[in-house]
């Protein structure tokens, strides 16, 4: 098979995982008792309720509801959100989801600074001071979830040391990112250095750079050259799926520091029943890891030629 | 199956070489290998006790998670309460040992289902291949577009609305493990439902290595039906990857669970989570700490124990895997 109908076939591939992911969901919702009128203090009365089952077109059959979302969802349009009546899904995804990524982009960022550096230093240095940092970076990374991590910074940074805000969000060039960016990118940090370092380690003894130095190319050359761009391609392939977690996992975070992202919006959203936004939140989620993982697949056989197209 | 690994031959005379060889099987190599390993050995011993406290210390205390008393609110650590109490006078110790034994429940609970799922799911595609492999890893590649954590909350907060009024038959029975398990089930059946791929992917690619062996083609040739060489040949060669999965699964279900929980989606108060206790922690983590610490660490180390025993399974059951 030709590359260009690989590709082709790769993107089309799109339509039918979320056309499911959006079918799954739809059936998850309304098979779930309880409508979103159901919450609060006063029953809504039955003629009230009649209403606004009307005016949302939750009467309609199930069939032509999942037909009607899907028309709109199609045009970008995700309807009203149930919760806050005077916005709409989209809106409020347009509005949330813009923070979300800037934070994930950022700790992306770190985490691969991080990640690369100390995989990378660990494996030339093997069983030296920066392999035992990896190493703890990773055990720590891989232990603690993130909202332990923004509370212990918050305590040591924010209440003791007095160096920076207790919370919020003012944009990326604000102080107020470097907690919620550092807890965020210490996991994905902690992935990539051992990736990398276990990558770096198995590049190293390989016959091409063994090939190398015995042409008598100076070391430095050896690891930019040789080691460094043929290690990084399985790396690569798990940035694309650890970006998306980022993108798409910033709820714990966002909840802690006060950051105003999808995140932390889609928690509350869950236990006031918005259906609209829930589905709507889910369908972007997944889009992004689909597209995370196309892309990945797309790319591999670029870097490494030896691949090729399937 | 696989012969003993060279290093396990210790015996020095050649009778006794040729005994310990012989008497060797895989399992036993395997634990003498693994018993090698300091950090999963430790780590073992720190499971198991862990384990053993939230089975047997809650019998034995006085008092239970759900006790208050007044009296000593927000004490910091006392020999009367060793890890301090809340802001409803509960014992935090006696908190923490519960919600070890909802974690260390998630961790197997979840693993139990993944395998109940993945295993046949991997097999069936592995072993019939053809059409039937084309869709179920069709199927695989959309559960992993998923985004795992919003899929688990959605099968959540179905599961517990279908407990609402009056359930009958099966759904009782769910209900009632769901209400002695704090309102977990949910957790368990979501987690396990998004979960299973990576266990359906590795049955997969052993029943399809395994199926071309020649011992498998001997046995077709003597008449074994398919349900026989998938019990005699296949199960009991793809159990070792299998142990290795499953263990390293645990840790993962475990943040999961603490990380729904303190998102106070998980568990229904008053059972106590370790997820629960650090978000019940964080408002008042500076003017007591201890709050904090103590469920953050237990977590962490357990976390951690699971990740290190998963790395030994793995290093002595799959000698040839080593990365």
């Amino acid at each position: 098979m030709n590359r260009g109908s690989y590709v082709i076939r790769r993107v089309l591939l799109l339509i039918p995982t979320l056309l499911a992911i959006y079918t799954l969901t739809f059936l998850l919702i309304h098979a779930t008792p309880g409508g979103p009128w159901s919450q609060g203090e006063k029953p809504v009365p039955p003629i009230v309720l009649k209403r606004l089952n009307a005016a949302y077109g939750l009467d309609d059959p199930l069939w032509k509801q999942y037909v009607t979302y899907l028309g709109n969802a199609l045009q970008g349009d995700f309807g009203p959100s149930f919760a806050q009546r005077s916005r709409t899904v989209a809106d409020i995804i347009g509005q949330t989801f813009p923070v979300s990524l800037a934070l994930g982009l950022v700790a992306m960022t770190i985490a691969l600074a991080v990640g690369l550096t100390l995989g990378t230093i660990g494996a030339l240095r093997h069983n030296g001071v920066v392999d035992y940092l990896t190493s703890f970076v990773a055990i720590v990374g891989i232990s603690t979830p993130s909202y332990v991590i923004v509370s212990l910074l918050v305590l040591i940074l924010s209440s003791e040391l007095h160096l920076l805000p207790t919370g919020g969000w003012d944009g990326i060039f604000s102080t107020k990112i470097i907690i919620p960016a550092i807890a965020l990118s210490l996991y994905p940090a902690a992935v990539l250095a051992r990736y990398t370092r276990s990558s770096m380690l198995d590049v190293l003894s390989a016959d091409f750079v063994r090939t190398a130095r015995a042409k008598g190319l100076n070391e430095r050359w050896v690891v930019i050259r040789h080691a460094v761009r043929n290690a990084l391609i399985p790396v690569l392939t798990v940035s694309g799926i650890i970006l998306a977690d980022v993108i798409t996992g910033s709820f714990f975070v966002e909840t802690v520091y006060s950051v105003p992202g999808l995140g932390r919006y889609f928690v509350s959203s869950i236990s006031q029943r918005d259906y609209p936004v829930i589905l709507g939140t889910v369908l972007l989620f997944g889009f992004v890891i689909s597209v995370m993982n196309l892309i990945v697949d797309l790319l591999y056989p670029l870097l490494d030629p030896r691949i090729g197209s399937r | 199956m696989q012969a003993a690994s060279p290093t396990a031959v210790t015996a020095t005379t050649p009778e006794a070489m040729e005994r310990s060889v012989k008497t060797e099987g895989f399992w036993t190599g395997a634990w003498r290998q693994f018993r090698k390993n300091r950090l999963a050995r430790i780590s073992a011993v720190f499971i198991v006790t862990i384990a053993a406290i939230a089975v047997v210390v809650p019998y034995l205390l006085p008092q239970t998670y759900s006790d208050q008393d007044l009296a000593v609110t927000l004490q910091g650590p006392s020999w009367d309460h060793p890890m301090g109490t809340d802001e409803l006078g509960r014992d935090l110790m006696t908190r923490l040992i519960f919600g070890a034994r909802i974690s260390l429940t998630v961790g197997v609970v979840v693993q139990m289902v993944i395998l109940l799922i993945g295993v046949p799911m991997g097999l069936l595609a592995g072993y019939v291949g053809g059409k039937t492999d084309t869709l179920v890893m069709r199927f695989v590649d959309v559960l992993y577009a998923m985004p795992n954590l919003l899929f688990v909350i959605l099968i959540m907060t179905f599961l517990r609305g279908q407990f609402g009024d009056e359930p009958t038959g099966l759904v009782k029975l769910l209900a009632d493990f769901d209400a002695r398990t704090g309102g977990l089930i949910g957790v368990y059946i979501g987690l396990g439902l998004v979960s299973w791929l990576t266990v359906a992917r590795i049955v997969r690619a052993n029943t399809m290595s395994l199926k071309e062996k020649e011992y498998v083609e001997a046995a077709r040739g003597l008449g074994a039906h398919d349900s026989q060489i998938v019990r005699r040949h296949l199960l009991p060669n793809t159990i070792a990857p299998i142990v290795v999965a499953a263990t390293l699964g645990i840790p993962g279900a475990i943040l999961y669970e603490a990380g729904i929980s303190f998102l106070g989606l998980g568990v229904l108060p008053p059972m106590p989570s370790w997820g629960l206790m650090i978000s019940d922690a964080i408002p008042q983590m500076r003017s007591h700490p201890y709050m904090l610490v103590f469920p953050a660490l237990v977590l962490s180390l357990t976390v951690l124990a699971f990740n290190f025993v998963g790395d030994g399974l793995r290093d002595a059951l799959d000698p040839w895997m080593k990365r």
